[in-house]
């Protein structure tokens, strides 16, 4: 970071910046391994440890689930449901999709509790989320609209043209932005707390802790994944 | 009184930051109006719980959009200072 920040002036510097962990050269540019890509690690192999886990419980499945089949059921089953409420007879395209980002920015949110400064708190991150929802948006567009996707952008009257093209446009960026801020506040605000108020930060952050990672991040990811799906029903042709 | 240029830079940029938080008295009042009538909806039709949630919480959060516009200015001007380069 720069000269410019101001609260490095104070006596104690506030620190939720990304960090570099290491750099190096490629193609004469220097690229570097931030806090971001570490957090990001630890979240997928996270990730990876329980779909490993869930597949093995899931392929000797018993007719009456106990113990971890029951979590995984759970967890699926409720995946489910959020898509096939929303998505209705389209929901068995987008499921495995929705569920995936859902479980991705759902424990990249809650993992400021352990510690980390959350994945989703760099721009980096949320930009290509909200690019990925761009992408299945246009898809199905052309997909099922055919030419219409075009002359779709003309639609109430032919003059509005411009204005329809920078609401297809900013679709990524609001979304994007949306889970940014929201991440990145709460981490500001703990990280505040920590620093400036040191010395009576004790244990009653914890709370704290609760309404900005777990609830807010909760909340945060449910309205992504909810407004992915309105995005891209909004796109599919009508069924009855 | 020796203001220096960035301290004076330095200083407007807190006022600043402090002026574009004033954005958040929309998306309060907004995300409350839709809190209120979700409340009421709910207390009219109690079945649909599930539904009313959802809806409201996605227009809460769309709402929320243009506070957080104005905190991504703040974080900027405090944070990440583009004026200081122009001194």
């Amino acid at each position: 970071m720069g000269a410019a920040n101001l609260l490095a002036s104070s006596s104690q510097d506030v620190d939720f910046f990304i960090h570099g962990v290491f750099s190096y050269e490629l193609f004469g540019q220097t690229f570097w391994i931030t806090t971001t890509h570490v957090a990001i690690a630890i979240v997928m192999l996270l990730i990876v440890i329980f779909a490993v886990a869930a597949r093995i419980t899931i392929s000797h499945a018993k007719k009456y689930p106990t113990g971890f089949q029951n979590i995984v059921e759970m967890i699926v089953e409720m995946l489910d449901k959020m898509v096939e409420s929303s998505m209705g007879p389209y929901a068995k395209k987008f499921r495995n999709y929705i569920g995936s980002i859902f479980i991705f920015i759902f424990l990249s949110n809650i993992s400021g509790l352990f510690g980390l400064r959350p994945p989703t708190a760099d721009y980096g991150v949320t930009l290509p989320l909200g690019l990925l929802t761009f992408g299945i948006i246009q898809y199905n567009n052309i997909k099922y609209n055919k030419f219409g996707a075009f002359t779709g952008l003309f639609k109430p009257l032919p003059f509005l043209f411009p204005i329809n093209l920078i609401g297809e446009i900013a679709t990524p960026f609001s979304l994007s932005l949306r889970l940014f801020g929201n991440v990145l506040s709460g981490t500001v605000m703990m990280s505040l707390i920590y620093t400036l108020l040191a010395k009576f930060a004790i244990g009653w952050p914890g709370f704290l802790h609760i309404y900005f990672d777990v609830f807010s991040g909760a909340i945060q990811t449910y309205v992504f994944c909810m407004l992915t799906m309105v995005y891209v029903t909004d796109k599919l042709p009508e069924t009855e | 009184m020796g203001i220096t240029d960035k301290g004076l830079v330095l200083a407007c940029s807190a006022i600043g930051a402090g002026l574009a938080l004033i954005a958040g008295i929309g998306p309060g009042v907004g995300q409350g109006i839709a809190a209120g009538h979700g409340a009421s909806a709910v207390g009219r039709n109690p079945g649909a719980k599930g539904d009313i949630t959802s809806t409201m919480l996605l227009g809460q959060a769309v709402a929320e959009t243009t506070g957080l516009y104005g905190l991504a200015i703040a974080f900027i001007l405090l944070f990440a200072n583009p004026l200081i380069g122009k001194l």
